[in-house]
């Protein structure tokens, strides 16, 4: 029953296998929660498919689109957005998990990749945002959208949506290491609704009062959502705004802009746990 | 400069939180193979050391070796020799046993298979055969502290790190926790284990340190620091306030020393040397003169006690800590000489 004892990595390339090996180690225990947890993971796909039909359905009738057009083509982008934007209870979940409950510190006692839990922890969220978003293209087919540029833009557009997902992973990250509290993520959950309502996911901002729809136009949720209108070739995304005109560029620069912020940050948060 | 039968050496370790001191110059030495209990009230720096042994802190000043790697510099390899097991019970609630103690085996870098081999040996090893398969948020505090432990000894690490692992456990659980490490100290771990019970240091340490304010204030093996810190007592509470005189006067015939009276509580009491021949003695006197006892107790001193006297405040607070006891010839015997300075500077 003798354990031989490894020996830590010397050169640049052991180190970067074990960072590798150890990130696979972690994204594979996601994994296995969702296999151990299939309800929650099944409610949780269901969940936005939900708010699909609640507007598609109920209240769509009584939405107008900008320039015309289907309401449900409108809609899908916005609930493409909401699961990626839904994507942070995760996140701060399983971060704020580990801190209170001392997972954390045992990884930090043993002798892995300090990066592991940080990449094991983006890969895994970021296959589930990509199952997410192939459930919700499902729904979106099913209800009537459909995409009319090329499969490039197609892409362009769900990268979009990825890359936004991944800065919300950094912020989720950082609020659970900063919280430490899972039980927190309710608030989160309730704090993702006014980013949603506030955004032009659901409605155009043109329909809202003024302010109000200054703020929702600069929601970072808005820039992606108008930005993929666009590359999908649906409506909803004319408009002489200066931020509707670049709507691409502000898809980018605010995911770029939360990651610089919030990715420092937490590396930094997470190197101080020593202290 | 490292000893190899050192398996934990700290010199003059300190930690500051803000304006808080939560270790104050520490000294531990632990010889490898041995159980080192390291006792304390909440807030002592017990947890802090700890941490820091355990490379999860970082400290101010000072030294610290274990399995005679420099903590500080050397975290890699002091992390490859160690196992930490904290007060939480740090496993993930929706792996199952087995499968917590297979992904900490791949993190240590043990191939696959060899992680799997090793995640069963451990769950028989600590009576988790047959659960190993469940998730571990429907085990008990119990099983979920063995398999704590368990996934603390994935590398059969030389050094093992207990922090309080007893607190909040049922007397049952942690009995089971306690048999379990009995069982690898006799396979040759060092512990350095830390408690807030007396009990406990007492039932597993070979050698305790008492820490108080970040610091040591006493070190000697369980037996040794009990004599230091004054025999059993019997406490015998009285129904009627007339009887105390005659109670006091029995007490003291049958234990040969003085007994202490506490008029409000009406109670009497006295350091005892045989416990159960002054137990059933007394009983005898108070049935032949016919006085009616509430309550009729032999009691350890209690870890209050231990510090008061110990940090020197104990004579005349009136709390009972026999006076007597700092004097006794045994004192001496199994305690190594603290620091000269310590009883001073620790007041």
């Amino acid at each position: 029953m003798t354990v031989a004892i490894p020996s830590p990595p010397r050169t640049a390339l052991h180190r970067l296998r074990w960072a590798v090996v150890d990130g696979w180690t972690i994204t594979r225990r996601d994994l296995i929660h969702w296999a151990r947890q299939p309800v929650q993971v099944v409610v949780g796909l269901l969940f936005p498919i939900m708010v699909v039909l609640m507007f598609g359905y109920l209240f769509g009738g009584g939405m107008s689109v900008p320039g015309g057009g289907n309401y449900r083509e409108f809609l899908m982008p916005g609930m493409f957005a909401m699961t990626v934007l839904f994507g942070i209870e995760g996140t701060y979940t399983a971060i704020a998990t580990d801190v209170s409950r001392g997972v954390t510190d045992r990884f930090r006692s043993m002798p892995m990749a300090g990066s592991a839990v940080v990449v094991g922890r983006s890969t895994a969220d970021m296959l589930n945002a990509v199952l997410g978003l192939v459930v919700m293209v499902a729904c979106g087919l099913l209800v009537g959208w459909r995409w009319h540029g090329t499969v490039g833009a197609a892409l362009a557009g769900f990268g979009l949506l990825l890359l936004l997902r991944f800065a919300l992973l950094w912020l989720g990250i950082y609020l659970g290491l900063l919280l430490r509290n899972p039980e927190a993520v309710v608030a989160m959950q309730i704090l993702v609704w006014p980013v949603l309502f506030l955004s032009n996911a659901l409605v155009s901002p043109e329909t809202m009062p003024g302010w109000l729809g200054m703020v929702a136009e600069g929601n970072p949720l808005s820039a992606t959502v108008s930005a993929t209108r666009e590359l999908f070739g649906n409506p909803g995304w004319e408009g002489d705004s200066w931020l509707r005109q670049h709507a691409l560029a502000m898809a980018l620069g605010w995911p770029v802009l939360l990651i610089g912020i919030f990715l420092p940050l937490s590396v930094r948060r997470y190197r101080r746990l020593d202290r | 400069m490292s000893d190899p039968d050192l398996a934990v050496r700290a010199e003059g370790l300190r930690k500051r939180y803000g304006d808080k001191l939560a270790l104050a110059g520490l000294d531990l030495t632990v010889p490898a193979g041995t159980v080192h209990g390291l006792l304390g009230p909440n807030g002592a720096g017990k947890t802090t050391a700890v941490r820091i042994l355990g490379t999860l802190l970082r400290f101010d000043a000072g030294r610290a070796e274990v399995a005679g790697f420099d903590v500080a510099r050397q975290a890699d390899q002091v992390r490859l020799r160690i196992g930490l097991v904290g007060q939480h019970a740090a496993v993930d609630e929706i792996l199952s046993g087995r499968q917590n103690l297979a992904m900490f085996g791949r993190l240590y870098h043990l191939p696959s298979a060899v992680a799997d081999r090793r995640a069963d040996e451990l769950l028989a090893r600590f009576g988790l055969a047959d659960t190993g398969g469940k998730p571990v948020g429907q085990y008990s505090g119990g099983m979920r502290r063995r398999l704590d432990l368990a996934a603390g000894l994935i590398l059969a690490p030389p050094v093992l790190f207990l922090d309080e692992p007893t607190t909040g456990l049922d007397p049952r659980s942690r009995n089971e926790v306690w048999t379990a490490v009995r069982a690898l100290v006799s396979a040759g771990t060092t512990v350095l284990l830390t408690t807030q019970y007396l009990e406990e240091a007492d039932q597993l340490a070979d050698q305790i340190s008492v820490i108080d304010d970040g610091r040591i204030v006493a070190e000697g093996t369980p037996d040794g620091l009990k004599s230091l810190l004054g025999r059993d007592r019997i406490d015998v509470v009285l129904h009627r306030a007339d009887d105390l005189p005659a109670a006091a006067a029995l007490l003291g015939r049958v234990t040969g020393g003085p007994a202490e009276l506490d008029q409000d509580n009406r109670r009497v009491s006295a350091p005892v040397r045989d416990r159960m021949a002054a137990l059933t003695e007394v009983v005898r006197g108070l049935d032949d003169r016919g006085i009616t006892a509430e309550d009729i107790a032999l009691r350890r001193p209690t870890l209050d006690e231990v510090f008061l006297h110990l940090t020197g405040t104990g004579a005349g607070t009136g709390t009972g800590t026999d006076p007597g006891a700092g004097t006794d010839p045994g004192v001496g015997a199994g305690v190594p000489t603290p620091d000269p300075n310590e009883r001073e500077v620790a007041l």
